[in-house]
């Protein structure tokens, strides 16, 4: 049966769209539009199925894959599949759909037509605008990477320069650096010699004070006995030091003179006990030889580590904020010998100008090489930044090196395009890792509607974090949206110039006009 | 959902750290007992079968009209106990044993028998000093009872059909007063109301002769870091069973395992203990989270059941003395005929209360459902919407999410009746809130799920947490209506809002008041279509022993211990009982529950709790939800797809195809898996689960057809094949195939990368068609069929008439005024019978005002006949015959339709090639009588 629409309408049957009617003509037989069969016509819209495809029932729900139209006047014309006719809800806004379920269905395309205009409106106005400042933001890009380029160029330029310079003063360096080696040698080749002196010196006064303490009646003689009377001379360690033994030890002598006992004193100096309670001479220190410019290298190394552990141990914590507190490296005293003997004399002006001229060469080098390191830095930087896929007219450059942020209810989500996002707890907490920069991921049409953020921090019995980023075009670069709509794969959403496309309307765009 | 994810556990993380790690996707054994563990277990297995001690002491005989009474003396301890003898109406025989004098009262459990059951006169026919002879009716059954020792069995004829204690395994550890000095203080004064001045002499040589001293558990007991303290001392009870001619024993749900229940010599007895297992393990007697002590006993004579009415921990031990032989063993025995009578042999042991069993004699299968459905209820008349698709996750996020997977749905062209939120909805997991955030406008959401015709359910767990501005909680407490702690304080666990109370369901008043918070104005954000989920009411308590509550924990003067299984039944029944309420009893419930009891099935859905995405528990849903129809529960399902883990692709689909065939269809997913809604696999995959929600949704009038059979009769929906083959021995082991009432076969494909299954076609000289291709094959074959992805093996018995309604929309309810399609497969003998059932599909109208459409279809000497079954029935449908089809015709010349006294031709198509024959539009309303007749 034919239900006949508003009189402007034109009479087809229900559920049918216009480009199709000619297929549908009044009480002549009805071909399926799959030519699988053909019936009468009062089989069309008769509420049971005969084609396989659906089409003899445009109007009702008989088949499970057929399709309605509804005109919906004012609105957007549409398709709903046919088990949605007399269901009891209203899906076109013309209620063509719901004409025998008893659902009172109002008709909104008119209202519908209205806001989709002003929406659509809304969208172009900001298409339009976002597309302006997209040309500014390609400009600036192009600029900015021209900028970098000749930038990069330039420094290279320079940097084979200072390559050259410290070359020049590596070897300034080195040329310095060989008669500061001899001086110093010289020099304390000359201090060993004069401590070997000392030393003889002071082991001499040791005899001569051991004489007079073993010459217990001052005759100026030492006798075996009064040898004996120091066990500890003892040559069998069996206690006692026998007569036969201090004969001995004083070569066979029954006693000797201060100058005969020169040749005893090495037979019991290393044993001998001063009757004198006196600290046993120190060893005579080895001198502190300032080869290193810094000047204590092991506790240097041990506070890096420190710092490290900490490090690890607050992944999250600020970094910045972790070294300003850093308590500085505690000096620990070296202990030097500070008898005046012992030390190393002052260097002689002589030597003392070399080891000046040679420091001050080592220090231009070194001026040099972190200058040079600090170019290379620089230019890795750039080249990196260059290296970057950021779009086809580098549109996304401006987010380079920016982070933007948004607040919820319970989190502050973090963007920083290209590097990483995070999520922070509003209320104190540690910092969570959510992704960083992977790749751009949209759809092969354009891969530049989404980023892919991945291999954040990793999830309890699931995958590391990661985060999408759908871009939409806005006249601001904001985040609008975050959620998680999946345990550990986070959804942004972020609206920015860069992807507004140029609108297509040739009314909105005057520029159009160019093309033509 | 099951224990505990760390994340979220903040105070108990470094306890759940040890526990996830230690198990990660596998049950942590060491978090529940075994038998040696619990301490009464392992004395009563101790005792091995033998000489029984008990005598019946046949002088102290009463018979009234209903009942016998009898007192036993144990002849070690000399303690009596009271034998009560019922023959129940519906070929029944209840069998009660307590203490004669206890010292004080032993727990009897309450609310789970639907009423008094029905008493028929027990008459002596004969009495000497041996023993008495009882009859029991007319078939030439009688109860013979045993004197020295006592034992009890029931003949039919010359034949034994059942004895008790027949292996002297009856053993009552009756209330005593502690023997050592700890006791005696309080104990001083009740010394003397102990009956028999030997009782105290005695107790050393209860059971096995040891004193109380000597043996460890009997008054408190420690499994982990966690003791029981026993004030009561051992009170536990067992009793034996012996089954002559019986192989096949079922029932005692809920465990991961064969539908056919396995001997039990050599490892842990079955146990019925319900407990939150994280990550359980499969083919295991381990217990699960709910328990029904309903055993089936079946061979190709008879079937019987035995239900032991007992709510404690409970343990089943089942031997067998053909277990170990082999089929060839059998043969021999057959052969020589040398071979002794097969039998089986149960032991149930209880750790508290009375024994009170009910032996149901059947014979058929559908007597014993019936027989206890006489004593338990049937399963819950549930609505229409319910036997949809529900769509399930841990958790949707917010309002947006439901929203966007409503639209999904529609987008991809999928029906679903509910979506569901799991805790995460509640502010703060309380329930009853909505969280402030994700769901400020649950009305606005709930309301646009009504425009759609669909429906919510929220989840709301029995653990309330402790917070003093939670109204739930301070009325709770004003009203004094926690569980309490031995000590009398409020008892108090973790669960999931952290430190929480355990409503005493136990208590009457406090079920009418918690049936009271379901009403619209109390229930803030609630609508007519959000309906409830009652999870963790085992009760899961994350830092109690087994993971449960404290045995020692008080309802009233009660411990936990006696009523620890029936905690889950009784959340449920308060839940259910508050829906009803808040529609002034007209409108069905619908509420899911994860514990249950014997009963439960009144009350509504089970599921088989936090399965994992793999083969193999896909493949266990089948025996456990077959295991549980068997026991009146009929309106069950698992987890579709796998609660933990993520599923393969193939998985995910192979398990929609199965769970579309089993009753409660949902598919839910943890917190930690990735996002899973039906179009989340690519286009085809997205077909090929919208087809099989389809045919669910076209199979709609079956299934309600079937749940109204079963609300009527007990009959499950979903049942083992032997069920309706019982002479058939091949069926009694299948469980990876089943029917759905009597006519549709199903053998889901649950093996990884399959291209073929067998599927067994029951029935000699019956013949099944492929729903599908409506191709013809014979019974009592065992076939072959290659599949492919979308290959789902359906089978409609030859002899059936199912009705379809073929149009499918959104949701059920949008499909309630649709044509339907009689698909009628005929007999070798061209005979065919069917039910169709229609009503609101919502309310109790049909109960109370008798509104509901019940026919009778019966295709015989070519004529399809709708005769009406309930000629003072009445409702009306807008719904009409669409189209009849006849699978396994012939030809007619002509067809023609009989109504009201006049006849009209109907068009038809003939398929010759499947002999498949179309009635075109004949177009009368579904509640007519008419007749088609082919000429």
């Amino acid at each position: 049966m034919l239900h006949l629409g508003t009189p402007v309408e034109i009479q087809r049957p229900r559920g049918v769209p216009l480009t199709k009617k000619q297929f549908y003509v009044e009480n002549k037989p009805f071909t399926c539009l799959d030519g699988s069969r053909t019936i009468s016509f009062d089989r069309v819209n008769d509420d049971y199925c005969d084609c396989k495809d659906g089409s003899d029932e445009p109007g009702t729900a008989a088949c499970p894959n057929g399709s309605f139209h509804c005109t919906n006047a004012g609105y957007r014309p549409m398709f709903i599949p046919s088990s949605r006719i007399n269901d009891g809800i209203c899906d076109c806004c013309d209620t063509t759909d719901e004409y025998n379920s008893g659902a009172k269905c109002e008709n909104t395309c008119k209202e519908l037509g209205r806001k989709e205009r002003e929406v659509l409106q809304k969208m172009a106005e900001i298409t339009k605008e976002g597309f302006l400042l997209k040309q500014h933001l390609i400009e600036e890009a192009k600029k900015g990477q021209q900028e970098k380029q000749s930038k990069v160029t330039d420094m290279q330029g320079n940097k084979k320069q200072l390559d050259e310079k410290v070359e020049v003063l590596r070897t300034v360096k080195e040329t310095a650096e060989q008669p500061e080696k001899e001086a110093k040698e010289r020099h304390l080749k000359a201090w060993e010699e004069q401590k070997a002196a000392i030393r003889l010196e002071k082991d001499k006064a040791k005899m001569a004070e051991a004489f007079l303490e073993l010459d217990d009646n001052a005759d100026g003689f030492v006798s075996v006995s009064e040898l004996q009377s120091h066990a500890e001379l003892d040559a069998d360690a069996d206690g006692t030091l026998t007569e036969t033994e201090a004969q001995g030890l004083m070569g066979g002598a029954e006693q000797v003179d201060t100058s005969t006992f020169e040749s005893v004193w090495p037979n019991i100096k290393d044993k001998y006990h001063s009757e004198v309670m006196e600290t046993p001479p120190d060893e005579v220190k080895e001198p502190v030889v300032d080869n290193d410019s810094e000047p204590y290298p092991e506790d240097d190394i041990s506070e890096e580590e420190d710092e490290e552990d900490e490090d690890d141990y607050h992944e999250d914590d600020d970094k910045v904020s972790c070294g300003c507190v850093q308590a500085p490296p505690t000096i620990k005293t070296p202990e030097k010998n500070h008898e005046d003997e012992e030390a190393m004399p002052s260097y002689d002006a002589d030597t003392q100008a070399l080891i000046d001229a040679a420091q001050k060469a080592r220090d231009d080098f070194e001026e040099a090489e972190k200058a040079l390191r600090e170019m290379d830095d620089q230019i890795r930087n750039i080249e990196k930044e260059l290296s970057f896929d950021f779009g086809p007219d580098a549109e996304f450059t401006y987010l380079y090196s920016q982070c933007y942020e948004l607040t919820t209810g319970e989190y502050i989500y973090r963007l920083c395009p290209f590097n990483r996002v995070s999520q922070k707890p509003k209320y104190g907490g540690s910092e969570t890792n959510l992704g960083t920069w992977g790749s751009w991921s949209g759809p092969e049409n354009n891969k530049y509607l989404l980023m892919k953020y991945d291999h954040g921090t990793g999830c309890w019995q699931g995958p590391n974090r990661s985060t999408t980023v759908k871009l939409t075009c806005g006249k601001e670069t904001v985040v609008t949206s975050t959620s998680e709509p999946s345990r550990c794969e986070y959804l942004i959403e972020f609206t920015t110039p860069a992807v507004c496309q140029e609108p297509a309307n040739t009314d909105l765009s005057p520029h159009d006009h160019e093309e033509l | 959902m099951a224990v505990i994810s760390i994340e979220r556990m903040g105070l108990l993380s470094v306890f759940c750290v040890c526990l996830f790690f230690s198990s990660a996707f596998a049950v942590d054994r060491g978090n529940f007992k075994t038998c040696d563990q619990s301490s009464f277990c392992k004395r009563q297995r101790a005792l091995k079968p033998g000489q029984s001690p008990y005598r019946a002491l046949l002088e102290t005989l009463e018979l009234s009209d209903s009942r016998l009474t009898l007192q036993l003396i144990n002849d070690n301890n000399k303690v009596h106990l009271l034998l009560e003898l019922y023959r129940l109406q519906g070929n029944m025989t209840r069998v009660k044993i307590n203490e004669l004098k206890p010292l004080k009262p032993r727990f009897e459990v309450p609310d789970v028998l639907i009423a008094e059951p029905p008493t028929e006169p027990l008459s002596v026919l004969s009495k000497d000093d041996n023993g008495i002879v009882l009859s029991l009716g007319a078939e030439s059954q009688r109860l013979i009872v045993s004197a020295r020792p006592f034992r009890l069995d029931i003949m039919e004829g010359p034949e034994v059909l059942l004895s008790l204690n027949s292996r002297g395994l009856l053993a009552f550890e009756h209330l005593h007063l502690r023997k050592d000095t700890q006791a005696q203080p309080d104990g001083a004064e009740v010394k003397e109301s102990v009956d028999g001045d030997q009782q105290q002499d005695e107790v050393e040589k209860d059971e096995d002769g040891e004193g109380d001293k000597e043996q460890d558990g009997l008054w408190e007991e420690t499994f982990k870091s966690h003791t029981d303290t026993k004030p009561n001392g051992p009170t536990s009870i067992s009793l034996d069973f012996s089954l002559p001619g019986v192989e096949h024993v079922y029932g005692i749900p809920e465990h991961a395992d064969d539908l056919k229940l396995k001997t039990t010599d050599g490892g842990d007895p079955y146990r019925l203990y319900n407990l939150d297992v994280f990550q359980y393990e499969l083919y295991n007697p381990m217990a699960l989270y709910g328990s029904i002590p309903v055993m089936l006993a079946h061979n190709t004579q008879r079937t019987m059941g035995i239900f032991w009415l007992n709510a404690a921990e409970t343990w089943v031990d089942i031997s067998s003395n053909t277990a170990g032989k082999t089929v060839f063993g059998k043969m021999l025995d057959f052969v020589q005929g040398s071979s002794e009578k097969p039998q089986t042999d149960i032991r149930w042991i209880s750790e508290s209360g009375i024994i009170d069993v009910f032996i149901m004699l059947g014979p058929k299968p559908s007597d014993v459902f019936s027989q206890y459905a006489s004593l338990t209820g049937t399963q819950s008349f549930p609505p229409l919407a319910s036997l949809g698709y529900h769509q399930c996750r841990w958790n949707y996020n917010d309002q947006e999410d439901v929203k966007s997977v409503d639209q999904g749905f529609d987008q991809h062209d999928i029906p679903y009746d509910f979506i569901w939120l799991d805790i995460e909805h509640a502010d703060g997991k309380r329930y009853f809130t909505w969280d402030p955030h994700k769901f400020s406008q649950p009305k606005e959401m709930l309301q646009g799920l009504m425009d759609k015709r669909r429906k919510m359910v929220a989840i709301v767990d029995p653990h309330i947490k402790v917070d003093s501005g939670y109204k739930i909680h301070s009325e709770i407490t004003s009203k004094d209506f926690y569980v309490k702690n031995k000590d009398g304080r409020n008892y108090e666990g973790w669960c999931w809002p952290g430190n929480s109370g355990y409503p005493d369901f136990t208590i009457p008043e406090m079920r009418a008041w918690w049936a009271s918070m379901f009403a619209y104005d109390q229930y803030e954000g609630s609508m007519e279509n959000l309906f409830t989920w009652n999870d963790m009411n085992e009760p899961s308590v994350f830092n109690g022993p087994e993971v449960t509550m404290h045995k020692d924990a008080l309802h009233g003067k009660w411990e936990h211990r006696e009523i620890h299984n029936i905690y889950g039944l009784y959340v449920q029944m308060a839940t259910a009982e508050g829906q009803i309420q808040r529609s002034g009893g007209v409108e069905r419930p619908f509420v899911l529950t994860r514990a249950f009891f014997a009963g439960s099935q009144r009350f509504g859905a089970v599921w088989t709790g936090d399965n994992a995405a793999e083969w193999g528990h896909l493949k266990i849903s089948i025996p456990m939800c077959l295991s549980l129809g068997l026991v009146g529960v009929s309106f069950c399902g698992a987890d579709i797809g796998g609660f933990f883990k993520n599923p393969s692709t193939e998985l995910l689909v192979r398990w929609y195809q199965t769970g579309a065939y089993q009753p409660f269809f949902r598919a839910h997913a943890h917190l930690d898996t990735t996002r899973r809604e039906p179009w989340l696999f690519g286009p085809e995959n997205t077909a090929l689960i919208r087809e099989v929600i389809r045919q669910r949704y076209a199979l709609l009038p079956y299934w309600y057809q079937l749940f109204f059979q079963a609300y009527r009769t007990g009959m499950p929906v979903m049942r083992p094949l032997w069920v309706d083959y019982p002479k058939d021995t091949v069926t009694f082991t299948i469980d990876d195939e089943f029917l759905i009432g009597s006519d549709l076969l199903v053998h889901p494909i649950t093996e990884e990368g399959s291209r073929g299954v067998t599927a067994y076609l029951p029935g000699a000289g019956e013949v099944w068609y492929d729903v599908h291709t409506f191709q013809k094959h014979n019974g009592a074959q065992n076939l072959y069929i290659p599949v492919t992805l979308s290959s789902i093996p359906v089978f409609q018995r030859g002899g059936s008439i199912i009705p379809r309604k073929d149009r499918v929309r959104r949701s059920s309810a949008c499909m309630e005024n649709d044509p339907y399609t009689l698909y009628v497969a005929l007999s070798p003998k061209k005979f065919a019978r069917g039910k169709l059932y229609i009503d609101d599909g919502h309310s109790f109208n049909y109960d109370t005002k008798k509104e509901f459409i019940h026919r009778s279809l019966t295709f015989a000497n070519n004529a399809l006949t709708s005769s009406n079954l309930c000629p003072d029935c009445n409702f009306l449908t807008s719904s009409w015959i669409e189209k009849v089809l006849i699978l396994g015709a012939s030809k007619p010349s002509k067809v023609v339709l009989k109504m009201d006294g006049k006849e009209t031709p109907v068009d038809f198509e003939f398929d010759s090639s499947m002999s498949v024959l179309t009635l075109r539009k004949p177009g009368m309303n579904a509640g007519d009588d008419w007749t088609l007749l082919l000429q």
